[in-house]
């Protein structure tokens, strides 16, 4: 056979293989992917938190974007305004099609004057050269090309610092710049999807496994641990991240309009640049802008006092899965269901039940209080809670 | 005559739809019976063991279509079907390489990445809206079809339900509806993909049982209509019954005298029996006759209208109608009892891609070739086939150590150049034979024994006109108000009491069940 039957592998299973004590893998873009290491993944989220860890992001989507249009490319797919960003420059963005409805969202380095490079949740390929007719650019897919490790935590900067040709001090929040590490020339981008102090390494697939051994070397001292994708979930959880597939349908793979959603109803108004260019969604976006958002995608506090009294009431502790879950949990207020959470879990940080949700308007608002549903001894019961602005953990050092 | 031989209804024919029909209406506490020709029922869905050991689906060889609310009502489960998993596509090319798709979404993107990264995504969307197409005309195919000139207030609530289904599809939805009923499957899948074997795989879909090629306009419905297979819920999942689809028809058969259906095989019915226009009962070859208030036709519209009734109880529209339907049967089928499994070239050894299907498809060129050697006269020299190994995903097909492989062939047509004889015949099996074994090479010499029909010989065993598999074309002009005929699409014939319940109906062919369904549906409204 020509392609070996099973999933692909990252430049980097050659180590994380090894690493993986409990068999707990799991797909990602057909990928086998680590969910966690060790046999939980509590020490992990600890790294993460407070020391650092090394996760392997290589399932990824990658494509470079180069040409003179490749920025009226990316200007015409984007809802950021790439043309103002500056070489070097990293931009979060979301992507709609021409209704306004998210299609993916993910991160555009700008390399160059006419360099870029795009990350994806999802494929994107089709949806580039789609927008790309007529134009003077060249759209090569990287995503095998390219490993990706993200290092994040407090120490990340420390480790880092330890192994790069270039300090990395210097570089700034959503930054790119060029380095080396162990001889191979890569990117380090100060990005992350931990809401923390953090970076992420682009790093030629052939040079992937010399890279991992000279960052897991320099961390030990400092605490470094692999983490797998149960630790990153919590951390996103926390910097309240929005995730394609778990928080929202992309607008080309949904079945039914109401499970499309516009990066206002997903809390993105900051990454959408109204005032540029025409491109894909605009129009709906303003249209969308004036007469305000049907949803917002907000935090979700649980009150730990009615949350714990309903399983006192059967004589049991309160019990949040291990695991940070990905299911549709029903939001009520007054008794009437007014959204749902799509994600949640125990912060070991906060020391708090959280969950990110879609609410329907005017129900939105900062401190509302709902209800969540909970299912105590196979009863669907409902406990108070209370609507929070996100991202719930937001750190000093993740800009610092 | 004794009460044994007065019944409440008679169907003839005792394949799929007969059988289902015979179900529902025994449901319905009639007293009913089926009278089926051959000695084996099942009609073109039947397993036999053409040779010691070796058990065939000799005729339609994997299931999907066949409605689920069929499946519950009748349980058919519980009377011995059981679905087994058919999940891959291989499509060997002639320079060595392959195409494969298969049951998973991830290995499937994998393998179409290589070919084109552009498609490997495009696939995903492509297989959203053909699901979302066959939900939105999954209501139409439980409709007994309205007549849009006529005003009856049944026919107009049914356009209403109609007008108001389309409306609901969006208009996404209503576009694509539009386009895959006029376009070709070539041109509409130029639409979507780049890669040229992927193409021909998806569109060899829109030729199956038609005598159109991949770029006749039209053949995109057929392509739809193959994607409207549900199992388990899940579209355009193909599977593959237990024992051979023998056992869909004894299942809906066992569950039909559960409920005190008699069913009567080696009973070939000579002729309809009318008084005053309305059924009576029929006459059995032997000159035998039964008799029943309703008679029920599973057989296609010519042998429903030409063979069965005395024209003069038919009027002249209808008749002209129903001999200009087109039967047309464009393809063939080659069974075969193997020594060993062919070992392809592209794929060496035995693995999972035997348990799937293997495509001769490696180009819409190739199969629009094929189409055109039929065109003018001849069976395809370069023939597309549809080959799947039964014994690997039902061991009990074949003795252990052996296999059968089922080949669906296209193009053989039944009107062939000076007529089909047994040296044209072996000249079409030998054809077959030799064209998969440039991608198997061990093939020749694992055959055991080989059964080679053409369009004539499926006519003549199972009594299909012309040999067509859908009992007539899926052509447009031959579907839903227009099947079989103008004013005759809602199961009722000119003769009260005289029914028709075959796949000439609505909505056609495939082992779907539906018309037998729908025409019981109308029976019983009607009673």
């Amino acid at each position: 056979m020509r392609v070996p039957h099973s999933l692909k592998t990252t430049p980097f299973h050659a180590r994380t293989a090894r690493l993986v004590q409990g068999q707990t893998w799991r797909r990602w873009s057909g990928y086998a992917a680590a969910s966690c290491y060790e046999f939980t993944h509590d020490r992990e989220y600890t790294a993460i938190r407070s020391t650092a860890a090394l996760i392997d992001v290589s399932p990824l989507y990658k494509y470079r974007i180069t040409g003179a249009d490749a920025t009226r490319l990316l200007d015409r797919v984007v809802t950021r305004n790439v043309g103002k960003a500056e070489p070097g420059q990293v931009l979060y963005t979301s992507w709609c099609d021409a209704r306004g409805k998210v299609i993916d969202d993910g991160t555009i380095s700008r390399l160059g004057e006419q360099s870029y490079r795009l990350t994806s949740a999802e494929p994107g390929l089709r949806w580039l050269h789609r927008n790309a007719f007529g134009m003077q650019v060249a759209i090569e897919e990287v995503s095998e090309a390219l490993g990706a490790l993200a290092l994040q935590g407090p120490l990340s900067r420390t480790v880092l610092n330890a192994v790069a040709r270039d300090p990395v001090d210097a570089l700034g929040y959503f930054r790119v710049m060029d380095n080396c590490i162990a001889g191979v020339d890569l990117q380090v981008s100060r990005t992350g999807y931990t809401g923390d102090l953090g970076y992420e390494l682009w790093i030629p697939a052939d040079g992937a496994l010399a890279v991992w051994d000279a960052l897991m070397a320099a961390g030990r001292e400092h605490g470094l641990m692999p983490a797998g994708i149960w630790a990153l979930d919590v951390a996103r959880i926390e910097a309240g991240l929005v995730m394609l597939d778990v928080d929202y349908h992309s607008a080309l793979r949904a079945v039914i309009e109401a499970q499309k959603s516009t990066p206002f109803e997903l809390s993105l108004d900051w990454s959408v640049a109204l005032d540029k260019a025409p491109y894909n969604g605009r129009r709906a976006l303003l249209a969308e802008k004036a007469r305000g958002p049907a949803w917002r995608f907000v935090g979700i506090e649980v009150d730990w006092d009615s949350f714990e009294a309903l399983y006192a009431a059967v004589g049991l502790a309160p019990a949040i899965p291990a695991v940070a879950w990905r299911a549709s949990v029903p939001i009520y207020r007054e008794d009437r269901q007014v959204g749902y959470a799509s994600s949640g879990c125990w912060s070991p940080l906060l020391k708090k039940y959280l969950m990110l949700a879609h609410l329907a308007a005017p129900h939105f608002a900062a401190d509302t209080p709902v209800e969540i549903e909970v299912t105590v001894e196979h009863r669907r019961l409902r406990a108070h809670a209370r609507v929070r602005k996100l991202p719930f953990f937001d750190p000093p050092r993740k800009k610092a | 005559m004794s009460t044994a031989n007065r019944y409440d209804a008679i169907v003839i024919g005792g394949g799929h739809n007969g059988l289902v029909n015979a179900a529902y209406l025994a449901r319905a506490g009639k007293k009913v019976i089926v009278l089926e020709s051959r000695d084996l029922l099942g009609g073109a869905a039947v397993s036999e063991q053409v040779f010691p050991g070796f058990t065939f689906s000799v005729y339609s060889y994997v299931v999907s279509l066949l409605r689920p609310e069929i499946v519950r009502d009748l349980d058919l489960p519980r009377h011995g079907m059981q679905i087994l998993p058919l999940e891959s596509t291989v499509t060997p090319l002639p320079d060595g390489d392959y195409l494969a798709m298969w049951g998973d979404a991830d290995l499937t993107r994998r393998e179409l990445y290589r070919h084109s990264p552009l498609d490997a995504e495009a696939i995903v969307e492509f297989g959203r809206l053909m699901s979302h197409m066959a939900r939105a005309v999954k209501p139409i195919l439980s409709m007994i079809p309205p007549d849009p000139t006529s005003l009856s207030p049944g026919d107009l609530k049914g356009l209403l339900r109609l007008g108001g289904h389309l409306q609901s599809l969006g208009a996404e939805r209503f576009h694509a509806l539009y386009k895959l009923m006029t376009m070709s499957s070539s041109d509409y899948l130029d639409e979507w993909f780049e890669y040229g074997p992927l193409k021909a795989t998806k569109s060899a879909s829109g030729i199956i049982g038609t005598f159109m090629g991949p770029r006749s306009p039209g053949s995109a419905y057929v392509l739809l209509h193959h994607y409207m297979g549900e199992i388990d819920g899940a579209y355009r999942a193909w599977g593959f019954c237990k024992g051979g689809n023998g056992t869909i028809s004894n299942a809906i058969a066992a569950a039909a005298r559960a409920r005190g259906a008699v069913l009567r095989t080696g009973a070939p019915v000579k002729q309809l029996l009318v008084r005053g226009h309305r059924a009576t009962g029929v006459v059995l070859d032997t000159g035998e006759e039964i008799r029943a208030p309703v008679v029920v036709s599973a057989l296609d519209a010519r042998r429903t209208f030409l063979d069965l009734v005395d024209s003069r109880e038919l009027p002249d529209e209808l008749l002209r109608q129903v001999r200009r339907f087109r039967f047309r049967g464009s393809s063939g089928k080659v069974n075969l009892a193997l020594s060993e499994l062919p070992d392809f070239t592209c794929m060496p050894g035995v693995g999972v891609h035997h348990r799937g299907a293997f495509s001769i498809s490696p180009s819409v060129e190739y199969l629009e070739r094929a189409y055109d050697d039929a065109k003018h006269g001849g069976f395809s020299r370069r023939p597309y086939m549809d080959i799947v190994f039964p014994s690997m995903i039902d061991p009990g097909m074949a003795p252990a150590g052996r296999h059968v492989a089922s080949i669906f062939v296209q193009y053989a047509p039944y009107h062939i150049d000076g007529g089909w004889n047994d040296a044209k015949r072996e000249a079409f099996g030998d054809t077959v034979v030799d064209t998969l074994a440039e991608y198997a090479p061990n093939l020749k010499s694992a055959i055991l024994h080989r059964q080679v029909l053409t369009p004539v010989d499926i006519e003549a065993t199972t009594g299909l006109s012309e040999g067509n598999i859908f009992q007539g074309e899926l052509a447009l002009q031959q579907l839903f108000f227009l099947r079989p005929a103008v004013g005759w699409a809602g199961y009722r014939t000119p003769i009260a009491g005289y029914y028709q319940c075959g796949s000439s109906t609505h909505p056609g062919g495939g082992v779907m069940g539906a018309p037998g369904k729908l025409a019981a549906q109308r029976i019983l409204a009607d009673a």
